[in-house]
């Protein structure tokens, strides 16, 4: 039977979190000041969590890969963030948010960690606003909302397209203030490169200056990990280009279990790729589902005609567009959740239908949004016999206002304008739901050893609702692990400084030390970028939005013989000792070299279709995702050795307070 | 197309540095800026040259890491976009283009184009923050009214990604747009209010001692800006260091 305890404390779910706060031990705050934490990553999560654990009087370390915390992915999340508060009076709760969470994840995520989440949510905005966050406002002066996918209410609060860079700016600035004070001591432009255990707990991490090379000891009597998500394992995906699963993987290997790796999170509005050259994709947010119409041309005449610019997407009358989400989804339209409107993108290109060169595009339309706004200002301000123009011109600026940063990003990358004839977007990675399995304290199955935000598992279960990322970052840092990590701490007020010169370090150092100069003296034929480049390819191709067991077998054998040449055949210019980008990023390669052949394993094993895991095999008649009872578990993935000899624990999943049913949004 | 790039080398902060010659080949207009900084080094790497150390991360114009002077301008000739967001499609077949690392005293060289701009995280910790407790036990967010207006123009001024553009357009290395716009974002609201006299001078002083120049008003900072922060910014600064002296 599983090893694994999930420590969900017993009672009511709707008290859980709170009896079980009233009954947890707390370290007092002249003995928190012996105690040091590291926080490895500083986005929303690690970012809230060093700057609440550093409040209550820890000695905090945060590193991160970035020249400055402010610069962590999480910024460059774009529509907004969830909380139940229920401003707009349109039946919110924090049950809904709860419920529409667990649905959205198709039933395989933990109860009672998203009930906590949702409980927490509320609070999250009274604190962000506190810190001087700018969130949009009404004409009242009251904080407006927006809708996202997969729910009925409007409970996303945002400020503008750029949200993430907000809420991130909010917990740096958390931050900033404790590290005037000296309770956190910031290393930027540092790599975490193992984690270090004694007796069996984590106690410290090995880390490499970036800029002058130089390996470092750190000790702690906690490690966090805030390291994000793996999407980087595809090559092309949202991710910016340093994010990376080295911090988890490392843990992974010294016994932290990993959980769900085949959850990914395919975005359905991206900008189509239109290159080989291509590094990198980008999102549109999104809220702009809440305004836009997703279609493809009804035929394939027309279809040809727009390929070949005979045609353009505004010359379709309304009876030859098929505005598919609308047509499959009426409850939902086109605010269904992310898996779903991707599938259904890649269902009609797959078809034939898609509107690019490449075949892999649909529409994303604002026109129906543009003339709505415009004739709703042309009465507000009482405008009479308005022309067609000047309705289009109103329209376009409150358009503009909502999405405005988004509509550039668009016509810089594309060249077109988006007020003027349709996007143009198609499914990309975004994010990963899988990552470290951690229990209801969020700590990993290595004792002392956390996990939060995108890099544990927990709350999304097999697809992520938009705008909760950013609500489950700042959950679990500002408001979760403070508390959970003081019951652990509260047996260290005696253990003191843990030393680094010990034998546990010195191992460590060298397993480091020895892979960064194998890498430097190999001296193969191929770069760093040629093997991420075919992993990403492999995996996209057999671990994408759809995958079946024959794709995933070839994807195995095909990621075991690309690591094998990797480590025979890869080149990596410069030295150790200073400022080597290839270097870094050779590490981070090779992680993801055995976290994509994990991944393809996961999926293989996981033999139904859930949320972004999409089995051919398992479909209803109308093409929807089909799970099976029996798969009502987590893959806890144990560590030993290469990725095909991973064992496999479950985690049951019970749902007492919510019954599991067919997910629809008909 | 095909171009001649003319690009900083320095192997650390003690190098005295030097401009090299590169040719790239097969660049396609829809490239990005640093894509095709990607196919030079990837063309580097196979001839055995180390390729060119650059600032990059989220390459969606947000992050602010990416930096680079392009032709005598910070992120190069298009307007309102970062360099990850530069297109090669503003330039031609044929064209030379001269690749820089932002030049500031208080952002030195780190390698080739990659500076150091951590004066810009001290500046924040001397006082870029509001004294509140992460605790949760704030009031609701609703409870304080804010106006439209007033949250929009804090908002306008808190998109500051912090890339140092500012800086390194000025002829006086000036921080002051950077350190503008985060006074400005919290003297524009009533959160702000209570620490605004110590933050505006604990901020300008800890931008003075980092070595940043005066402003003197040209506002190149401003056009250069990729976010477009205003020049009000610095006004409103200036304003706040008024009174707060006053204050005292």
């Amino acid at each position: 039977m599983s090893v694994l305890d999930s420590k969900v404390p017993k009672g009511p779910l709707k008290t859980k979190w709170t009896d079980y706060k009233n009954h947890i031990d707390l370290v007092n705050p002249a003995n928190k000041r012996n105690i040091d934490v590291i926080v490895v990553g500083t986005g929303l999560a690690g970012g809230s969590a060093a700057a609440t654990l550093a409040e209550l009087g820890y000695n905090v370390k945060t590193f991160c890969y970035q020249d400055s915390p402010r610069r962590a992915h999480s910024i460059a999340a774009q529509g907004g963030i969830n909380a139940a508060k229920n401003y707009q009076g349109d039946g919110d709760s924090t049950y809904r948010l709860f419920y529409d969470t667990v649905k959205g994840g198709d039933y395989r995520s933990r109860e009672a960690n998203v009930y906590r989440l949702a409980e927490v949510s509320a609070n999250i905005i009274d604190q962000c606003v506190a810190q001087g966050v700018p969130f949009a406002r009404d004409y009242g002066g009251l904080l407006d909302n927006r809708s996202f996918g997969g729910v009925l209410v409007s409970r996303t609060f945002y400020a503008k397209g750029q949200t993430g860079q907000q809420l991130l700016l909010g917990a740096y600035s958390a931050m900033n203030r404790q590290i005037a004070r000296g309770k956190i001591t910031p290393f930027n432009r540092h790599e975490m490169l193992d984690v270090v255990k004694v007796d069996g707990k984590a106690r410290g991490i090995i880390a490499r200056d970036l800029v002058t090379g130089e390996i470092e000891r750190h000790s702690a009597h906690a490690v966090v990990i805030a390291s994000g998500g793996y999407g980087n394992v595809y090559f092309l995906s949202t991710n910016a280009m340093g994010s990376n699963a080295t911090a988890a993987w490392k843990i992974h290997k010294k016994g932290a279990f990993f959980a769900n790796p085949c959850y990914t999170q395919i975005h359905p509005t991206c900008i189509p790729r239109s290159g080989d050259y291509q590094s990198k994709l980008t999102l549109m947010s999104e809220s702009l589902r809440n305004d836009g119409r997703i279609w493809v041309p009804k035929n394939m005449d027309d279809v040809m005609a727009i390929r070949e610019g005979k045609k353009k997407p505004t010359d379709l009358s309304e009876d030859e567009r098929d505005y598919y989400l609308e047509r499959r989804y009426p409850a939902f339209g086109n605010l269904v959740p992310r898996d779903v409107a991707s599938r259904a993108a890649k269902e009609r290109c797959d078809a034939g239908y898609g509107v690019n060169a490449t075949g892999e595009a649909v529409y994303l339309d604002f026109a129906a949004a543009i003339k709505r706004y415009g004739i709703e200002q042309a009465k507000i301000h009482n405008i009479t016999n308005a022309s067609a123009d000047k309705l289009y011109e109103l329209g376009a600026a409150i358009v503009k206002a909502k999405y405005g940063n988004l509509f550039q990003m668009y016509e810089k990358i594309v060249d077109q304008d988006p007020y003027k004839t349709p996007m143009m977007i198609y499914p990309a990675v975004h994010y990963t739901m899988g990552g470290v399995w951690v229990d209801y304290n969020l700590m990993t199955t290595i004792p002392g050893c956390y996990a939060i935000g995108e890099a544990n598992f927990s709350d999304h279960g097999a697809n992520r609702l938009g705008a909760s990322a950013l609500m489950q970052g700042l959950a679990d840092g500002y408001f979760v692990l403070p508390y959970t990590i003081g019951d652990y701490l509260s047996h260290d007020i005696r253990t003191g400084k843990i030393p680094t010169d010990t034998p546990e370090f010195d191992a460590a150092e060298k397993e480091v030390t020895d892979r960064i100069n194998f890498f430097i003296n190999n001296k193969g034929e191929h770069s760093v970028d040629y093997y991420h480049k075919k992993l990403g390819k492999i995996m996209w191709d057999e671990c994408g939005m759809s995958r079946n067991a024959e794709g995933l077998k070839k994807a195995i054998e095909e990621i075991s013989a690309l690591r094998k040449d990797f480590w025979k055949n890869v080149n990596v210019p410069g030295t150790t000792t200073e400022y080597n980008e290839q270097l870094a990023k050779a590490g981070r390669v090779a992680d993801f070299l055995e976290l994509g052949e994990l991944f393809a394993k996961d999926a293989l094993v996981r033999e139904e279709s859930a949320g972004g895991h999409f089995r051919e095999e398992h479909q209803t008649e109308d093409g929807e995702a089909k799970r099976l009872k029996e798969f009502q578990f987590v893959s806890a993935w144990e560590y030993k050795g290469e990725p095909k000899d991973a064992v496999l624990h479950k985690e049951e999943l019970v749902y007492e307070n919510i019954e599991v049913k067919e997910r629809s949004y008909k | 197309m095909n171009l001649t790039l003319k690009i900083w080398r320095q192997t650390d902060a003690n190098d005295k540095g030097k401009m090299v010659d590169y040719k790239v080949t097969e660049i396609s207009e829809h490239m990005s800026f640093l894509e095709m900084m990607d196919v030079l080094n990837e063309q580097l790497i196979n001839k055995g040259v180390e390729p060119i150390a650059f600032d990059h991360d989220c390459r969606e114009g947000i992050c602010g890491m990416c930096s680079m002077y392009i032709n005598g301008e910070a992120h190069g000739p298009d307007r309102g976009v970062t360099t990850c967001q530069l297109h090669m499609r503003m330039f031609k077949d044929g064209d030379t283009i001269t690749i820089e690392p932002f030049r500031a005293k208080a952002f030195p060289v780190i390698k080739d184009l990659v500076v150091d701009r951590s004066a810009f995280d001290r500046i924040q910790h001397a006082g870029g923050y509001i004294s509140v407790n992460t605790s949760g036990n704030t009031q609701d967010a609703n409870a304080t009214l804010i106006s439209k207006h007033a949250a929009d123009e804090a908002m306008d001024a808190a998109t500051c990604i912090g890339c140092g553009a500012c800086v390194a357009s000025c002829k006086n290395a000036s921080a002051m747009l950077f350190v503008g716009a985060k006074v400005s974002q919290y003297a524009l609201l009533p959160q702000g209010q209570v620490e605004a006299v110590d933050r505006v001078k604990n901020m300008v002083a800890q931008m003075d001692l980092e070595g940043f120049g005066n402003c003197t008003n040209t506002g190149a900072c401003e056009v250069e800006c990729p976010k477009g922060i205003s020049l009000e910014n610095i006004a409103r600064m200036n304003r706040e260091f008024l009174s707060a002296n006053v204050k005292g």
